[in-house]
């Protein structure tokens, strides 16, 4: 199994959305390769022929009927909002699509 | 690239061949999110149908709408597909304001419906059959209002505002396998899929899907092949391109401009396009390259959805008549054309006339109401047709005075006029207006008595055989009864008077 | 009765006594408040306390018996709540900085019941930062002090639950166990844990961590406790998709009627060997032995797959809290840090996601996000899961020939605060023995079993049953704690020095 280098941490930590520092890059860089290193041994199962578990139970269709609950109130809603306008959730100018 | 630069349409036919795909995105009409039991009637005040689980809050967990996964199924089987007897929903992890999980909670591998099809019929009547890839539930995002820029768009905005009412809102995802072989009728395919495919949802009652509310979007795949290849070219998606023309003239724009960037010696870049509503053009939006990693997996917080297959017959029981077989089948019952048949479709009067049909009146009347009449009023307000205050009932009633005499045309178009104005039921207005027929043999025969008396030298030339000239003397019976006299008893008493047989 | 007896009672006892009108619920409350002002400073068991709500729930609870209304059997019993579950209105910081100040506008499924339970919540205890831990080291507020020796790690992420169970902060807790964090903070503070099988106690409200192995469970200091308030916090929930809808195993009945006569005990080879303190595995045979004097038939079982364990959860939880933790994006909730007017909602995101979480919970989404990346998702996320339906496999087939398993909890006693602190594979290790029971969703306690003859410390022994056999744990477990606190004379905690 490859390891895993500062150039990658550094991509996944864009795509985690994470603004690390360069130290923490250097750092992190060296645990993850350990920790990569241990964790690689599960490949030893890959070939066998088993089906993977997601799920630890073997529940299906639990659902719910299509009735409308009582929803929050805007104030209950946007209580924990760092900023707020107009009954809206203010946040920062939105790059990329429109 | 401007529009200039665009090849003709026709040189780019010549060259290539199109290959699409389409994606569409359908909300649900549910009572309730597809996760949660907040309402999802439009137009509420935002954010106040959410919920700790629609808003991401920690914490919170979803739980599956089962009136969502009936929807999903039904269209599944209208689309001819078949149905997973185990599936699993996934996160599709991204990060986006708009979005409170910042995972959307859709299907990836095993879709709830796959491998299927619909035919559509061209305006001339030639079927084509669109295959389809799968058909999938996830949710709906917030909606962002974009502050401080100039026109309300997300460039050059200060900051931006979210409503999550939205949020969370059921919708099915139908997607194409690559549409080849449509040649220069692409656009018209692509039209005509989208269409078909709004009726078999109205159809379905799972949605309105009001293309014009959001309710129903689609995505534009597309992509040229020099004909005679059989390898894709790389493809453009144009996005949310929201009414059945715009479908049309979006795969038109891109045909085009494909064509000249290959034509050119260019390559094409895969990339998301923005259509624009007000000259059909598109614009180059995010580049796809394989930094985008969505990170599938299967969601641990809901189980597996594993549709018994006696519920799934059960459904396939339940599904109404396909719109183009029932489409087909009227055609043939009201003994019209393909051409009559798709501007009644056009139109949105399909299913009026039925309504008025089953009101009582004749097909004929019925079609001759809406689609003349109404349907000139409906354009001139700029409504929909089933937007107009008349209801089928009564325009089957206006019918019914005619063919029993009650009304001649002009009354009936008079009647009409009145229950739009809001004047109340056609007898009503009929009553108020005073609309009714003369047929007071004694008031009709004082008038024809009059007629004659002043028009002597008519009244000689029908006596002397000149029938046709009769024509004249109904004029004036009608003109002096303000058009409230059957025109043809009219006729038949100044025969009568004349002692002329007609 | 003074407050400090008070706070020595059991849950069982404390109700008694509240409902045969000998003490007051609010007596009680003020003794464990004023408790937790005495000590709390040294421990740091505690990062809210709810004076007033506790002492207005427990107002209730004597108002309802003065009307002589009938008692539940924990009314007006204190609670310390690991701050993982929401409470409205109460701040829930999942131990981390970036939840800082939220003050939920719901309550989990989990408080509700405890307040129909008329359970006196206290407050809400410190845990690792989002429940990545075993030393609750990881709390973006600080550490907490193991009551043996404060100097010493008291198990994590639920180390503040347990801390205020072995210092006399509260008679229950509650806590979440993900890949121990309930059995082992218990088995290093010589109190009970119990991971309830997966799906037995609802997670709506719980913070999540990984959602398919989390699981909310009872804390307490003897086994009937813990069984008391299993039973009040178990049970189907609408609200949550994986909960499972059946009758709760009869857990206090079992507690009542401990036995191991004719029981068959299995003990895994996997679950020892090196890295291992021999006082832990000397303490551990000794049970063994007492089970086996006590009328058990002692089986012992070979699950190869048990020795992946480790690697598997450490994909699967990572992977799953990378996603599940996306949501804190300074947008909604929570803070927000560098909106200063001129970034965009990425950069605020991003900033804020580096200052409001601590290394621990970076590296693990930066490890899931790997995980689940294409191109890795196959040998990674794929294998783990792959591994975890061996280990079902294997414990399937190991409940074919025994009616539970017994390991050591944790393989070392209580390490000393900062030894592991930035070793995480050294961390991971002392859950070795408790992860194959969350990749398997089965149920499974920790309750003492002796101190290590080389530190004094506490030694935990694990029980594990099947799913949904949750009440095997209470009866093997009230017959072992019986035996041993006749052995030793005392229940083991007693032997802990006087804060
Ligand atoms: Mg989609
Ligand atoms: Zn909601």
């Amino acid at each position: 199994m490859p390891g895993i280098t500062r150039e990658e941490v550094a991509h996944l930590a864009r795509l985690a959305r994470l603004e690390l520092k360069d130290e923490e890059l250097d750092h992190f860089a060296g645990q993850l390769d350990d920790i990569i290193g241990a964790v690689a041994r599960v490949s030893e199962v890959a070939d066998q022929d088993v089906p993977p578990t997601s799920h630890p139970l073997p529940l299906t269709n639990v659902m719910r009927a299509d009735e409308v609950r009582p929803s929050l109130t805007p104030e209950q809603a946007l209580s924990g909002a760092p900023a707020q306008e107009q009954q809206r959730f203010k946040v920062p100018q939105i790059l990329g699509e429109e | 690239m401007t529009v200039t630069d665009l090849v003709s349409y026709e040189d780019a036919l010549a060259t290539y061949e199109p290959v699409m795909g389409l994606e569409v995105h359908v909300e649900l009409g549910t009572k309730t999110k597809m996760f949660c039991g907040c309402s999802t009637t439009l137009g509420a005040d935002a954010n106040t149908q959410t919920c700790p689980t629609c808003l991401g809050l920690p914490g919170s967990l979803p739980v599956v709408n089962a009136t969502g996964v009936e929807s999903a199924i039904k269209i599944g089987l209208a689309l001819n597909c078949s149905i997973a007897e185990w599936c699993r929903f996934a996160r599709k992890n991204y990060f986006y304001p708009d979005m409170p999980k910042n995972f959307q909670t859709s299907q990836y591998d095993e879709p709830i419906a796959f491998d299927g099809y619909l035919d559509v019929q061209l305006e001339d009547g030639e079927v084509f059959r669109v295959e389809i890839e799968r058909a999938h539930m996830e949710e709906d995002t917030g909606k962002s209002t974009h502050v401080g820029g100039a026109t309300g768009r997300i460039h050059g905005a200060s900051h931006s505002l979210l409503d999550y009412n939205r949020a969370g809102i059921p919708l099915i995802e139908i997607v194409t396998k690559p549409i080849k072989g449509a040649g220069e009728r692409a656009p018209e395919v692509a039209k005509a899929y989208v269409a078909e495919l709004r009726e078999l949802i109205k159809a379905l009652g799972v949605s309105e899907a009001r293309m014009e509310m959001g309710q129903m979007r689609c995505d534009v795949n597309l992509s040229l092949m020099p004909k005679g290849s059989e390898t894709f070219g790389t493809r453009s998606e144009t996005k949310n391109v929201n009414s059945l023309r715009s479908v049309e003239r979006a795969a038109r724009f891109e045909i085009q401009r494909h064509a000249a960037v290959l034509s050119s010696g260019g390559t094409v870049v895969q990339e998301t396009r923005h259509f624009h509503e007000d000259d059909g053009s598109t614009t180059a939006g995010r580049i796809k390259d394989n930094a985008e990693d969505y990170r599938y997996f299967p969601e641990p917080d809901l189980v597996p959805v594993a549709p018994s297959r006696e519920w799934v017959e059960e459904l396939r029981k339940g599904l109404p008549e396909l719109p183009r077989v029932r489409r087909n089948r009227l055609r043939e019952e009201w003994g019209i054309s393909e051409h009559d048949m798709q501007s009644i479709l056009n139109a949105g009067a399909v299913d009026l006339i039925v309504a008025t049909t089953e009101a009582g009146a004749d097909a004929a009347s019925a079609r001759k109401w809406w689609m003349g009449e109404l349907a000139r009023r409906a354009n001139e307000d700029g409504v929909e047709l089933a937007a107009l205050p008349i209801t089928p009932v009564d325009v089957a009633r206006v019918a019914a005075l005619v063919a029993e005499g009650s009304l001649n045309d002009k009354l009936a178009r008079q009647t009409i006029e009145g229950v739009l104005a809001g004047e109340g039921t056609p007898d009503e207005v009929v009553d108020k207006r005073g609309l009714k027929v003369v047929s007071d043999e004694g008031a009709l025969g004082k008038a024809v008595d009059e007629a004659i008396e002043s028009n002597a030298a008519i009244a000689d030339k029908i006596r002397g055989g000149k029938v046709a000239a009769a024509g004249a003397l109904v004029g004036a019976v009608m003109k002096a009864t303000r058009g409230q006299a059957d025109a043809a008893r009219v006729r038949e008493l100044i025969l009568e008077k004349l002692g002329v047989e007609g | 009765m003074a407050a400090h007896e008070l706070i020595k009672l059991t849950a069982a006892e404390t109700a008694a006594k509240i409902a045969a009108g000998e003490v007051t619920a609010v007596e009680v409350t003020e003794a464990h408040l004023a408790r937790i002002e005495a000590v709390d400073e040294k421990v740091h068991a505690f990062l809210h306390v709810d004076r007033e709500g506790a002492l207005a729930q427990a107002r209730a609870v004597d108002a309802k018996r003065e009307r002589g209304e009938k008692l539940g059997p924990l009314a007006g019993v204190p609670l310390a709540l690991k701050d993982i579950f929401t409470t409205e209105g109460i701040p829930t910081t999942v131990g981390s900085k970036i939840l800082e100040g939220w003050l939920p506008p719901y309550d989990a499924t989990l408080t509700k019941k405890l307040k129909a339970a008329d359970v006196v919540i206290l407050g809400k205890t410190n845990m690792d930062e989002f429940a990545m831990g075993s030393s609750t080291e990881n709390s973006a507020y600080g550490p907490t002090g193991n009551p043996w020796d404060l100097t010493r790690i008291p198990g994590g992420s639920g180390g503040g639950s347990s801390a205020a169970l072995a210092s006399y902060e509260a008679p229950l807790a509650i806590g979440t166990d993900t890949g121990g964090s309930i059995r082992q903070p218990a088995a290093v503070t010589g109190t009970v844990g119990v991971k309830p099988t997966y799906g037995g106690v609802s997670r709506y409200g719980m913070v999540a961590f990984s959602s398919s192995l989390d699981q909310g469970g009872p804390c307490a200091r003897t086994v009937l406790d813990a069984a008391l308030l299993h039973e009040a916090i178990a049970g189907h929930d609408p609200m949550d998709s994986t909960s499972i809808d059946a009758p709760v195993p009869a857990v206090v009945e079992a507690a009542r009627n401990g036995s191991v006569q004719g029981m068959r005990v299995g003990v895994v080879k996997q679950f020892r060997g090196e890295g291992y303190q021999a006082g832990v595995l000397q303490r551990f045979d000794e049970s063994v032995a007492l089970m086996k004097e006590l009328g058990a038939e002692i089986v012992e079982l070979d699950c190869p797959s048990f020795d992946l364990a480790l690697a598997a959860y450490y994909l699967i939880a990572p992977s799953e809290c990378s996603s599940n933790l996306a949501r804190f994006d300074a947008m909604r909730y929570g803070l927000r840090v560098g909106d200063d007017g001129t970034k965009s909602a990425e950069d605020v995101t991003a900033l804020t996601r580096e200052a409001g979480f601590g290394d621990e919970v970076k590296r693990r989404i930066i490890l899931g996000t790997y995980a689940l990346s294409s191109g890795y998702y196959d040998a990674y996320y794929g294998s783990a899961q792959k591994v975890r339906t061996l280990i079902t496999r294997e414990f399937e087939q190991a409940f074919e020939q025994v009616d539970v398993i017994v390991s050591p909890t944790t393989p070392t006693t209580a390490f000393p605060i900062g030894e592991r602190a930035d070793d995480p594979m050294a961390m991971y290790l002392a859950d070795v023995c408790t992860l194959p029971v969350n990749l398997a969703g089965n149920a499974a306690m920790s309750l003492p079993c002796g101190l290590a003859p080389e530190d004094g410390l506490p030694v935990g022994l694990q029980i594990i049953a099947p799913t949904m056999k949750d009440d095997r744990l209470y009866k093997v477990g009230a017959a072992v704690e019986a035996a041993f606190v006749e052995k030793w004379g005392h229940p083991l905690l007693e032997e802990a020095p006087s804060l």
